[in-house]
């Protein structure tokens, strides 16, 4: 039985460069799955196509058992910087997936409330600090209702402590919501904290490389998932994956 | 901790410095002050003679003249050429320089065209366009529209390319159609190099007016210069300068306001300044 989020890349190409090749990775209904791996072994580019940015590769995606292909309202993208437009307020930002006119103020308002911004919606992004726009960028992830919400190292731009918070935040409204998460990340310790699935991706081009289940409940102790074995045993995987 | 206590007993006003914002010297003003009472001097004490450079006081008197005999006519008329000229010259721009930044067609098809004429000197299209026109207001006003076209056109093309390709990509995220995304992310994210082309703009239109208007005219600013050097009367010239120093300035001023309060969103040096 295939996955609700059915990715299989037979071939994509920089150039003349392969940067994926022969990957098949699912994602279940309500699982937060991390992509680790190495700068450069494609991580971001496998967003991208998932997010229909690039539609210039050889394989298929399948959602829910249905063809993907481009941008859907069913599939969010928060990027590595929050990509606010800065002429527009936190809450036009946040309503801007809607046809111009047709945003949902209350929405947006909820949504700020959500990730705990209660109050911004007049604000300008400029008036922002760098884990305030971040959670804006996830408001705005979250305003069309996604079954899939994408994440490109959100948080590595932000301070350890706000870092932890935006983790937690992303935590709740994924698990409240059942959301599929795909998310890249180069922290372990954060892949461990959120994730169900671990999936390492080789430097070279080609299928996963290793796989590791996180079984932990809810809520989850920093500490112990930091102490576990299974941090040693992702870091050798990495090690071997990237060797040179 | 007890460093940390000690530190919280400050009181909270002593620990800030307090930025307070003095009524500013108007600055600006000290050096045409400071020219306007060497010239004064100067001629009173006989070291410039005064048929060459009149003393302020006399183009003060020149200019309260021309107030009592027709220079609301002479500042309308130029005033109106700008205008004209402007618009016609900035909207012409406008829509020519996002087709060729949106279009890689129209790009290929015009740009080369464009860059090519924008070298051409501006004074080298003034007898073309008397023997097309002859000496009425359509060659004038054509003349400002071209000295217009270039400086906003240059602004729309660099403004558009220019923008961000990260803005884009969520544009494209959320599906939005070319006319969409040209409306709501391309145009927005380009206005601060549109607004610097159009304020550049309208300030070469009043420079193109002058062009014009010294070669063949019957009233306006330009006239008055021509005017005032036919019948010797340096201290016209010199009112006609003043007026036009003070109309560029004041436009330039209306469109510097414009664009701050268009532009409030941006997160420059210069708005935080103006906060």
């Amino acid at each position: 039985m295939s996955a609700f989020l059915d990715i299989a890349i037979d071939d994509k190409r920089h150039g003349e460069r392969s940067v994926l090749r022969a990957l098949r990775l699912g994602v279940d209904q309500g699982d937060i799955v991390s992509l680790v791996g190495a700068s450069g072994c494609g991580k971001s580019t496998l967003l991208s196509i998932v997010a229909g940015l690039d539609d210039n590769y050889r394989g298929a995606l399948r959602l829910d058992g249905r063809a993907l292909a481009g941008p859907s309202a069913d599939v969010g993208l928060v990027f590595q910087a929050p990509r606010l437009f800065p002429w527009l307020n936190v809450a036009q930002n946040i309503m801007f997936g809607a046809a111009v006119g047709q945003g949902d103020p209350a929405r947006a308002a909820a949504l700020l409330e959500e990730v705990g911004l209660k109050g911004y919606g007049a604000a300008l992004p400029k008036q922002l600090s760098g884990g305030q726009a971040q959670r804006v960028a996830i408001a705005r992830g979250l305003y069309l209702e996604p079954r899939v919400l994408l994440l490109d190292e959100p948080f590595s731009a932000v301070d350890a402590f706000t870092r932890m918070r935006l983790q937690d935040l992303l935590a709740t409204v994924a698990r409240q919501r059942g959301l599929s998460v795909l998310l890249v990340t180069h922290d372990i310790d954060e892949a461990l904290y959120l994730s169900d699935r671990i999936v390492l991706m080789d430097s070279a081009p080609g299928p996963v490389r290793a796989e590791f289940t996180v079984e932990a409940p809810w809520p989850r102790d920093r500490a112990r998932l930091a102490a576990s074995p299974l941090k040693p045993a992702i870091l050798g995987s990495l090690h071997a994956a990237h060797a040179f | 901790m007890e460093r940390t206590s000690l530190a919280l007993d400050v009181p909270r006003h002593t620990a800030t410095v307090r930025k307070r914002r003095l009524p500013g010297f108007p600055l600006g003003l000290l050096l045409p002050a400071l020219a306007l009472l060497g010239a004064e001097l100067g001629v009173r004490a006989g070291l410039v003679p005064a048929n060459l450079l009149p003393p302020p006081s006399s183009v003060f008197e020149a200019l309260s003249w021309l107030f009592d005999n027709g220079l609301g006519t002479h500042i309308g008329a130029s005033a109106l050429r700008v205008a004209a000229g402007f618009a016609a010259g900035a909207l012409l721009a406008l829509a020519l320089g996002a087709l060729v930044a949106l279009d890689r067609t129209a790009a290929r098809l015009f740009d080369p065209s464009f860059q090519a004429l924008r070298a051409i000197p501006s004074l080298a299209w003034v007898p073309l366009l008397l023997l097309w026109f002859g000496i009425d207001e359509t060659p004038k006003v054509i003349l400002i529209a071209i000295g217009a076209f270039f400086p906003v056109y240059m602004g729309v093309v660099a403004g558009i390319r220019g923008v961000e390709r990260s803005l884009v990509e969520v544009g494209l995220l959320y599906r939005l159609s070319p006319f969409a995304l040209a409306r709501r992310v391309l145009l927005p994210a380009a206005l601060p190099s549109v607004l610097t082309g159009l304020r550049n703009g309208l300030s070469l239109a009043w420079m193109f007016m002058v062009a014009a208007e010294l070669i063949a005219a019957s009233r306006g600013l330009g006239y008055l210069l021509t005017d005032g050097r036919e019948t010797g009367r340096a201290d016209i010239m010199l009112a006609a300068i003043v007026l036009l120093a003070l109309l560029g300035k004041l436009s330039d001023s209306a469109m510097g306001a414009v664009e701050r309060r268009r532009l409030a969103w941006r997160d420059s040096l210069s708005e935080s300044e103006a906060r």
